[in-house]
């Protein structure tokens, strides 16, 4: 176990980290902005794939890498004028199970449509095989996804620190009754950002194709490292979700390699720590 | 039997004349798959598999068949509720299929409790025909261990002396890496590390794979099913050690059901199993020739043990068994030629005796295919405290 070996899983590490804040940042602004709990985020994760996954048969990897998150964002448009717009003033119990039952609904539809067997989905020839850094030798589509993840987390930081629409968000997150009180259209902010989520699972599901496997069930087996991500981060907060995913994908990682016994306890307990010292996560966007 | 009377008194008012049948006129057969759920792909498949035996074997049987399906999840309360059913409800005559281990080990007490036998088609707890065992449990499929046994021996035939063992971590994935562990040290070999990775909640194989690389092993002897086998085949390949490291396995890793998703990442991996579709016999070529048509793919040791199941079947009903105890007795003693070589039961644990292949998955004309290296002989699993009641 030398050097190049932690190096290793540092990257590893990373990597999940990176697959995990495509999620979870989507679904904390959402929950942050308009306290609303989308548990079926994770199914729209899997119809990214799926679609990632259809495209790229047809026209290779880049045509899923940019179809996945429109037809994505194309569904949130659907799912948000047909079933969320209505849910808005429902509390969180009604919202929690309608888009419970939301993830049943997706997850039987990819199967009708693309039926039980899994998918492939081929890494593009762009990012095959492996590269040396400081002796270790690492897949390029793995590196690939940490730049990915690193490039969508700028460009979100700076879009809520330095634009107009991002200090529009950020008002809205704290405090929304007062920022429709000065003018701001929160409802179509809220349909602005729900979008940007729905893409951004998708585009997930589309980078996490290659490296996992395209099945019905992905959605639903990261929906709870996701949420784990977001409540160790804090709601709505872009630091808390970059913060609690980094967390989540070194304790799941380190843990693995360090005590593979506690593997799947580990982060369960770190969850639980979080919860009692600070319930409000990490980073909430709220103090 | 039983269950029919009624049915059998019923014709008898109409104006046939009563009297008592050689064998049933007709067999209900109830089917305990998932077609739902994780296992789905499984459950048709085995499906396909049994309806393709029937519709070939059924007409010697000298009695139809009827099929009651019933779709058992993944989840042992709903098998157990769904076994009450076809039992209690429709009072099917014979039960077949059971995918999950969990699932089996569930209905095994109402089955053996109401006498209706149960041909199992994939679940392969050693545990369901060694303590567990019932005379009306048979199992046409495999067993954990029988699979995986004969790779230690043949792996150190190879020249093959060191190493590293993962699968997930639960009694599937144990039982077969204890069982290789325990052939392949005691010809020689040595196992220099383990993972046991969290049961389908592992996306990344990273940390491990950088474990098994750091541990100096010539190879890496693994089990994984559906979507976490397509995970850690192509990990295992996108992080370069096929060359350095060979990847063997338990054969459902690279299973023709799912190749075809890891893709080249495929290529290369040895492993074991009960049936490769590539078989070249004629009762194999034939099989597999009627499958393709009526599917359009490849069979996979999913659908052979479907398709075996209900040949089982006929050939027990071809006795003239007539009642739950002696259609179970027959299928105990059941033998024939099937697309896996010959195939019998061993009526001291009811588990299947059969040869099992290593083949290396390479790249055909058509996509990956299965190019067979060796063929083991059948070998009984030990009871492993199962004792068959005599009578």
């Amino acid at each position: 176990m030398d050097a190049g070996f932690w190096l290793f899983q540092a990257l590893n590490a990373l990597q999940l980290s990176m697959l995990l804040f495509l999620l979870s940042i989507g679904l904390t602004v959402i929950f942050g902005l308009m306290h609303f709990v989308n548990l079926a985020h994770g199914a729209l994760y899997a119809a990214g794939a799926y679609v990632a996954a259809s495209a790229s048969a047809v026209g290779g990897y880049w045509l899923g890498f940019l179809a996945a998150p429109l037809a994505v964002a194309v569904l949130g448009v659907a799912l948000y004028a047909g079933l969320i717009r209505r849910m808005r003033r429902a509390g969180p119990m009604a919202q929690v199970l309608v888009t419970f039952g939301l993830i049943f609904v997706l997850t039987d539809l990819t199967r009708i449509v693309w039926g039980d067997l899994a998918l492939a989905s081929e890494v593009p020839a762009a990012l095959a095989g492996t590269v040396d850094i400081a002796g270790v030798t690492y897949p390029v589509y793995r590196l690939f996804i940490i730049a990915l993840g690193l490039a969508v987390f700028a460009v979100l930081a700076l879009v809520l620190a330095r634009t107009q629409i991002g200090a529009m968000i950020r008002a809205g997150v704290d405090n929304d009754q007062m920022a429709a009180c000065v003018g701001i259209d929160v409802e179509r902010l809220f349909f602005i950002v729900f979008c940007v989520g729905c893409a951004l699972a998708g585009l997930a599901g589309a980078v996490a194709a290659p490296v996992l496997s395209v099945t019905p069930e992905m959605g639903l087996s990261i929906l709870i490292p996701t949420l784990i991500v977001i409540v160790i981060g804090g709601l709505g907060s872009l630091r808390g979700a970059i913060v609690g995913s980094l967390i989540f994908g070194f304790v799941q990682t380190f843990g693995a390699v360090l005590a593979p016994a506690f593997a799947s306890v580990l982060i369960y307990a770190l969850l639980a720590a979080v919860l009692i010292a600070r319930p409000g996560g990490l980073f909430p966007a709220r103090g | 039997m039983k269950r029919t009377a009624t049915g059998i008194a019923t014709a008898g008012l109409i104006g046939a004349a009563l009297v008592a049948p050689a064998a049933a006129d007709e067999i209900k057969v109830g089917l305990l798959l998932p077609y739902s759920g994780v296992y789905a792909a499984l459950g048709t498949e085995i499906d396909a598999g049994f309806v393709l035996g029937l519709d070939t074997f059924g007409e010697d049987a000298g009695t139809s068949f009827q099929i009651v399906r019933e779709d058992t999840e993944v989840k042992p309360p709903v098998g157990l509720a769904k076994a009450r059913k076809l039992i209690l409800q429709d009072r099917v005559d014979v039960m077949a299929g059971i995918v999950s281990s969990g699932v089996l080990a569930a209905v095994r007490d109402v089955v053996d409790g109401a006498e209706v036998p149960l041909i199992v088609a994939n679940a392969g707890n050693d545990i369901a025909t060694g303590e567990a065992c019932s005379p009306y449990v048979v199992r046409v499929s495999f067993s954990n261990s029988q699979i995986n046994r004969p790779m230690g021996p043949w792996m150190v035939q190879q020249g093959i002396t060191k190493v590293y063992t993962m699968a997930p971590d639960y009694a599937a994935g144990r039982q077969m890496m204890e069982t290789f562990a325990e052939s392949f040290t005691a010809a020689g070999g040595e196992i220099v590390g383990a993972d046991y990775t969290p049961f389908r909640k592992t996306q990344d194989f990273g940390p491990y794979l950088a474990q098994a690389k750091a541990s100096g092993a010539e190879a890496v002897f693994a089990f994984y099913a559906g979507g976490e086998a397509i995970s850690f085949v192509k990990q295992y390949d996108s992080f370069g050690l096929k060359a350095d490291m060979g990847l063997y396995a338990s054969g459902f890793l690279t299973s023709p059901l799912y190749v075809e998703a890891q893709g080249p990442a495929a290529e290369g991996i040895v492993t074991s199993l009960h049936y490769v579709p590539t078989l070249d016999t004629p009762v194999n070529n034939a099989f597999v020739a009627a499958f393709e048509a009526e599917t359009g793919r490849t069979p996979s040791e999913y659908a052979v043990a479907g398709y075996d199941a209900a040949r089982a079947l006929v050939e027990a009903a071809k006795t003239g068994a007539d009642g739950g105890a002696a259609l179970a007795a027959a299928l105990s003693r059941v033998s024939f030629e099937g697309p896996r070589g010959t195939l019998s039961i061993d009526p001291a644990t009811n588990n299947v005796v059969q040869p099992i292949y290593v083949y290396e998955t390479v790249a055909g004309p058509e996509g990956l295919t299965q190019k067979l290296l060796a063929e083991l002989p059948p070998e009984q699993d030990a009871p492993n405290g199962c004792e068959m009641p005599t009578n």
